[in-house]
């Protein structure tokens, strides 16, 4: 492979952008949202028609022209989307041969053979006959992993494999890419988590706004160096945030905004108690299905609650929906901005204005003027990078799309606001955002509840931790007991 | 700057969802005015009863066509917010009917006098209308049934149930008041169904502008569980279009039983379904639900009814009509489609830049 180049005219296009990736390498493609890097990997998968440069690979004469997905597949270059893109009600052993079968008959038993094998010799805990929405979002995302590699392919790219893995199955993802590289395998790793840039590759390539920044040896750019160059500007900011949560420790023996107990819900989380005072920030964490979210959604009533008191400011209250939360002023962000946050047809100001309508009520429409006058102040307050008012939102880049929807819940003035994972997937400069955001939202006296799987973004905005594991409330940590070993440890249970 | 901005409303022109509907009337206007300019010819005339009545394909077109227009405007809803269509609603509109004749009718099916008053028998028939609509809603939002094969239930049987209500007899009205929803009032020589969904097409928008329906439609339409997170219920909304549906489906009946006086379970209002189905997709609205335009699909059902009175107008068989229908409708509803209109977008613009290259130049 012996670099890239390609020229696109036009606003949101790649610039004479170059990338060279080596045989047995793994290399991380970075940067902020709206660089270029999906675009440059669609080009490079043929999803998108190139207007312009070239393309080498290895072993073949001159140019090699890909304009099609299949033509890129041909030519040994595979792709693990984000987002899984198999069929979740076919088999394991189906989903690996979907669509590279030789004519119209199949062979059963050699099929589901053959993905035994794979699967064997890649240690994914499946079996071919398993259906796949059965499998952990973890093992389906390594078992597209797994179509790859057994379509022999010589250049892997992964679009943010991890962003839905929990660390040990990012621990075991990781060993499969070294596999892969050992036996030769150029892998495209991209993503948003800088610890597993650090923890697995060998070169980084940066983009921004659509243009090569550089490409580096990873022991020559240490990380505060690469944020810098991600965003484009020498920039302290994240060690600026941590200097004022000191600010946000609350006052004790005071009625709590939101008091639970015993709540629980049919999701199978444990009766868990829960208080949050006002002004306060705390947090949830654990590992992946430890029943993080459960335990906002049950709050919020978001699932079918079985069982358990909640009080607002000392009264009891009932919450069996969504709305009578928003009506006792919660607000709740969804973990999965796609599929419960964004109304994708929508305007950003429908979007914006969405909660805030419902509660004012049926018959109760915003005045057109009115609406357009809210949504102009959280865009400009929240800085939203939005073509107009009326964008559809599914349009918008992840980053803004979030603050569309931290908009629309800011816009209904909650006494609490629940954050589940607001920085998934989100480029470093709107997390920072957000993060500052939390901490001003409590300074002004809201109370807000944090998760996140990044567990020194809680430390820096939370004061008060609950850990979750195995859908039980295991501790609650707050003052000196808020560090990185003590979270593990209560995280991992037993006394060590 | 005025170029630019002539620029700008020319490819808003293809972008509008109206434009569909508008490009298709223009075409079957201007087909009829090469092929027989009488299609547009309005003559004074007489009805039997010596009222003043205008007469012409245009008048029939806004006569028909107005049934069609108030089925789509509950189409629209229930597509929007579920996603899929309402196949019961002539078999619905055969039980409507049925109650507004039997209420007026009494037991006695050829009675002389009217048995109740007639705002009554059409209360009763929008009751019994939104009870199938509901009961449509239910099976969709609450058993999560796909909207046509749920609605399947109820146009298999719909026509039995209407046959039932009146003991599989065929009533007549004698009142001539009864007429003249179907018809004309005397002195007015414009078809009354024009004026009635006219009332319907203002009371919609202002439902549409004084409440939050249209939003919470597409809402639900476009991403049930995110809309469920903002505090809606989608289940009550779904079954709140259907029974709207139920009520448009109400006044049809009232229009259809009027114009016979009677009524024929197994003709009336038949595959009326599929033109208020068209209806919406002509106007440019998804089928797959979510962000709709009201007029657009209003203006589909004119447009609908302008064509088929056009294949009539041309003597083509009732039986023959579809066929020439679905040619035509394929027609309409590729060119209505996004992916089509994009590339048109694309290639009048490339014929502007070009123009504008050239001026430089």
């Amino acid at each position: 492979m012996k670099g890239i180049d390609k020229v696109f005219p036009g606003v949101r296009a790649l610039q004479n952008v170059d990338f060279r990736l080596c045989e047995g390498e793994i290399h991380a493609l970075m940067g902020e949202n709206g660089a270029g890097k999906s675009t440059l990997i669609k080009v490079l998968t043929g999803v998108y028609v190139k207007d312009g440069g070239q393309i080498f690979l290895k072993d073949h004469e001159g140019e090699v022209h890909i304009k099609s997905p299949q033509d890129a597949q041909n030519l040994g270059i595979s792709t693990v989307y984000q987002e899984i893109t198999l069929c979740p009600n076919l088999s394991v052993a189906e989903n690996m041969f979907i669509g590279r079968t030789k004519g119209a008959t199949l062979n059963w038993s050699q099929m589901n053979k053959a993905t035994s094998e794979i699967l064997q010799s890649l240690d994914i805990p499946a079996t071919a006959t398993m259906q796949l929405s059965n499998c952990s979002i973890a093992v389906q995302q390594m078992i597209a992993i797994a179509r790859a590699v057994d379509m022999e392919c010589k250049v892997l790219i992964l679009d943010e494999p991890t962003s839905s893995l929990d660390d040990n199955e990012v621990a075991k993802l990781f060993k499969l890419m070294r596999d892969l590289k050992a036996k030769g395998v150029g892998i495209i790793f991209v993503t948003h988590f800088l610890d597993q840039v650090y923890e697995v590759c060998d070169k980084i390539t940066v983009l921004r706004d659509g243009q090569l920044v550089g490409e580096y040896e990873i022991e020559n750019l240490p990380r505060l160096e690469l944020v810098s160059k991600m965003l484009g500007k020498e920039m302290d900011d994240l060690s600026e945030i941590k200097e004022n949560s000191g600010e946000s420790t609350a006052v004790k023996d005071e009625v709590p905004v939101v008091e639970v107990e015993g709540l629980h819900s049919n999701t199978g989380i444990k009766p868990f108690d829960f208080y949050i005072n006002k002004g306060e920030v705390n947090g949830f964490t654990g590992l992946l299905g430890s029943g993080r979210s459960e335990c906002v959604r049950a709050i919020f009533g978001a699932d079918r609650v079985v069982g358990g008191t909640v009080k607002v400011n000392g009264k009891e209250v009932k919450i069996k929906a969504p709305i009578d939360a928003m009506k006792n002023g919660i607000g709740y962000l969804p973990e999965d901005r796609k599929v419960d946050g964004i109304i994708g047809d929508l305007s950003v100001r429908e979007n914006i204005l969405l909660a805030a309508q419902v509660l004012k009520g049926f018959f109760k429409p915003y005045k057109r003027s009115e609406q357009y006058k809210l949504a102009q102040e959280y865009i400009r307050m929240l800085s939203i990078k939005t073509a107009s008012e009326d964008t559809p939102i599914r349009s918008l880049s992840g980053g803004n799309q979030q603050k569309v929807i931290l908009a629309r819940w800011l816009l209904t003035h909650p006494e609490y606001l629940i954050l589940d994972e607001p920085t998934r997937g989100i480029d470093i400069g709107t997390k920072v955002d957000i993060q500052k955001l939390v901490l001003k939202l409590a300074s002004e006296g809201m109370s807000v509840t944090f998760i996140s799987s990044e567990t020194d973004e809680m430390l820096r905005t939370c004061s008060r931790l609950i850990v979750m594991r195995d859908l039980n409330k295991v501790g609650e940590l707050s003052g000196d007991d808020l560090n990185q070993t003590k979270i593990m440890s209560t995280i991992a249970g037993g006394d060590k | 700057m005025e170029r630019v901005k002539q620029r700008f409303v020319i490819s808003n022109i293809f972008r509008n969802q109206l434009f569909i509907p508008i490009a298709a009337l223009l075409i079957i206007f201007i087909f009829n005015l090469i092929a027989d300019p009488t299609f547009f010819k309005i003559t004074l005339g007489y009805n039997n009863a010596g009222n003043p009545l205008l007469n012409g394909y245009l008048i029939t077109i806004l006569d028909y066509g107005s049934e069609l227009a108030i089925l789509a405007i509950g189409m629209t809803l229930v597509t929007a917010a579920s996603g899929g269509q309402d196949i019961s609603v002539g078999a619905a509109i055969a039980i409507a009917g049925s109650v507004i004749l039997r209420v007026l009718c009494g037991s006695n099916s050829r009675s002389e006098e009217l048995q109740a008053p007639i705002i009554v028998a059409f209360l009763i028939a929008c009751v019994v209308a939104a009870l199938f609509g509901a009961f449509n809603g239910v099976l969709v939002a609450v058993f999560k049934i796909q909207p046509m094969v749920a609605t399947l239930i109820l146009y298999t049987a719909g026509r039995s149930i209407a046959a039932w209500i009146n003991n599989n007899e065929l009533p007549i009205v004698n009142d001539v008041r009864f007429t003249y929803f179907g018809g004309l009032i005397p002195g007015i020589p414009i078809p009354v169904p024009f004026f009635i969904a006219a009332i319907c097409v203002a009371i919609i928008f202002l439902i549409l502008k004084f409440t939050t329906l249209g939003l919470y439609t597409q809402a639900v339409g476009i991403n049930e569980r995110a809309a469920k997170l903002n505090g809606l219920n989608p289940v009550v909304i779904k079954i709140l279009t259907f029974v709207i549906l139920g009520l448009c489906v109400a006044v049809c009946g009232l229009i259809k039983t009027s114009r016979l006086s009677t009524i024929n379970y197994s003709v009336i209002a038949k595959d009326i379904e599929m033109d208020a189905i068209l209806a919406v997709a002509l106007g440019g609205n998804a089928l797959g639900g979510g962000k709709f335009n009201m007029w657009a699909s209003i203006l589909g059902a004119y447009v609908i009814q302008a064509l088929t009175t056009t294949l009539y107008k041309f003597n083509v068989k009732s039986n023959a009509l579809p066929a020439y229908k679905a040619v035509v409708v394929i027609i309409l509803v590729v060119a209505s489609a996004p992916i089509v209109r994009e590339k048109a977008q694309e290639i009048v613009k490339k014929i502007k830049s070009g123009k504008m290259e050239k001026e430089v130049a």
